[in-house]
């Protein structure tokens, strides 16, 4: 069964037609439904969303990359503290990571003002967290495999050999 | 005072294409299916190598055969993928592009009057290099019943006994046709009785969907009777930067560097380290551009199916040849939907016999421009149903 290739075609465009993802794996229309509906109801597809050039729209939207890193007690694990902030609504990623810091939290709000705030008083005093260091985002060239920015220009022959 | 044009330029008619180059320029929003050549960048780290090696000054000429790193590097991939075992010492020779590999063999092996068969439809540039080489086309059409693939029926039926070369080009440009070996074998005892020497342009021997690609001088006795070309513009996507090679006995590869060392010197240098490093580390991005590439094949063969357009089963390239409606020729349909909905296809009648009342249609295109084209193909075939 090809739920791979199904996937990775919503993964290109979640808006693919069913009648288009079919005709390009060769399977038919409502097997490509029911493959789709097995995948959200396993939790392998979780949601779709639009990717956002938001250098392309006159409103600011500021985002951050957050390092933090945690000191765990008995008490309290990864999955406490994650779960603590992965409630926060500007939170819009947050990952365990390997390396020089804990967690990675990619943050987004309506002004730097906005954002630092939402850090300074609903991230940093939560007891566990010992340092967060902020990275604003100034420029975005690729979001979920997809590039930002002017397209190249196709500058091919209309005919050729 | 005009300068005398020789009689073998003046033999050969201009471009098929040219003309609908021309009404495709003038109209705006044209989306192209006519291109035979890949829409995606040629993998970075071929660029990257081939940045590296200017960086480093490496910018003169290089063996007239190619670098030998490059050759050991075509022997090893030809051998790993498609059974082909060439001595890189003396049996390859890099050349710039598969084009000029092609030239070369046909100014080196064809004798003033020399007949060369060629299975059609076809890749175009075979009949100009024939005739500017002084011999005679003859040409061989297959037909869809066929699968286009070439029989040997149809090879007696065109008299290509008395030929002196065949030109055979799997998977084909423009039909997308491709032969396996049992199509082959027939084909190879025919070479084989008749004494021709067989030129095999096996540049999308990669972009095969169904099976493996199978080459006609792996058959019993036809290594010695055999030119084999390649390249790196289609599977790499590398037409810019111009490298191709040929594979073959000795003697002959030799005959050809004879005239290629006049006449080019030696391959693109700089294309030649890029070509290196894609053999060594761009098999994952060939996967990639492949998978694409059949995703769209398929999309486009249901496509035309709904539309209610005959098409062939394309297996190879990155063409398809729709057959174009009852009472039109390919011309007229061609021209209708580049005036009227601006999409380019190139008519089918360009490629040579066989080709007639069809379309080649490219999917090296994007999705979205696909899924566009075809429904401006459905809605100019509507109109006039
Ligand atoms: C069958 C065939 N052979 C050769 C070529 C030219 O290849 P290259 O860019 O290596 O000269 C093409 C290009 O369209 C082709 O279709």
């Amino acid at each position: 069964m090809s739920e791979r290739e199904v996937l990775e075609l919503l993964r290109e465009n979640a808006r693919y037609a069913t009648s288009d993802i079919a005709r390009m794996t060769d399977l038919e229309e409502r097997e490509v439904e029911a493959a789709i509906e097995e995948l959200e109801a396993a939790g392998v597809v979780r949601g779709y969303q639009a990717v956002v050039d938001w250098d392309e729209l006159e409103d600011e939207r500021v985002r951050a990359e957050v390092e933090l890193n945690v000191r765990l007690d008995r008490e309290t694990g990864y999955g406490d503290i994650a779960e603590r902030l992965a409630r926060f609504p500007e939170v819009k990623a947050l990952r365990l990571v390997s390396g020089d810091y804990d967690f990675d939290m990619e943050v987004e709000g309506d002004s730097i003002r906005e954002v630092s705030q939402f850090i300074s008083e609903k991230v940093a005093p939560v007891p566990e967290i010992t340092q967060t260091v902020t990275h604003y985002v100034m420029t975005s060239y690729k979001e979920n495999g997809i590039e930002l920015g002017d397209g190249d220009e196709d500058d091919r022959l209309s005919f050729s050999p | 005072m005009t300068i005398e044009l020789s009689d073998r330029v003046k033999a050969v008619p201009p471009s098929g294409i040219r003309r609908f180059f021309e009404i495709a320029e003038e109209r705006d929003e044209v989306i192209s299916l006519g291109v035979g050549e890949p829409d995606f960048s040629t993998p970075w780290a071929a660029r990257d190598a081939a940045i590296a090696s200017l960086e480093r000054g490496k910018t003169s000429y290089t063996a007239n055969r190619g670098t030998r790193e490059l050759r050991e590097a075509i022997a090893d991939y030809a051998a790993d993928r498609f059974e082909l075992d060439y001595d890189p010492g003396e049996e390859i020779i890099v050349t710039a592009g598969a084009s000029e590999a092609v030239d070369l063999a046909f100014r080196a092996f064809v004798d003033p009057g020399d007949t060369v068969a060629i299975a059609q439809p076809s890749y175009i540039s075979y009949e100009p290099g024939v005739i500017f080489a002084g011999g005679e086309v003859l040409s061989v059409p297959t037909r869809e019943e066929d699968e286009f693939r070439l029989t040997v029926d149809a090879l007696e039926a065109a008299g290509a006994d008395e030929a002196d070369l065949l030109v055979l080009c799997y998977p084909n440009n423009p039909t997308g046709a491709i032969m396996r070996e049992e199509d082959l074998e027939p084909i190879a005892a025919f070479a084989r009785e008749h004494d021709l020497t067989v030129l095999s342009d096996e540049i999308y021997a990669e972009l095969t969907y169904d099976g493996e690609h199978a080459s006609i001088a792996t058959l019993e006795g036809m290594r010695e009777r055999t030119i084999v070309f390649n390249g790196f513009s289609k599977a790499h996507a590398m037409t810019g930067l111009r490298l191709g090679y040929a594979l073959g006995p000795a003697g002959a590869i030799a005959a050809m560097n004879k005239i290629h060392q006049y006449t080019m010197l030696s391959a693109p240098t700089t294309a030649q380290h890029a070509a290196l490093e894609a053999l060594e580390s761009c098999e994952n991005d060939v996967r990639e551009m492949v998978d694409q590439y059949d995703r769209r094949r398929r999309f486009v063969l249901s496509r035309f199916r709904e539309i209610g357009m005959d098409v062939f089963e394309a297996k190879g390239a990155f063409y398809c040849f729709p057959e174009v409606p009852d009472g039109w020729t390919a011309e007229e349909f061609a021209e209708g939907v580049l005036r009227e909905q601006g999409v380019a296809a190139v008519p089918g009648d360009v490629f040579g016999a066989g080709g007639e009342e069809h379309l080649r249609i490219s999917y090296a295109t994007g999705l979205e421009d696909l899924r566009e084209a075809l429904a401006r193909i459905e809605a100019f075939v509507e109109e006039r149903a």
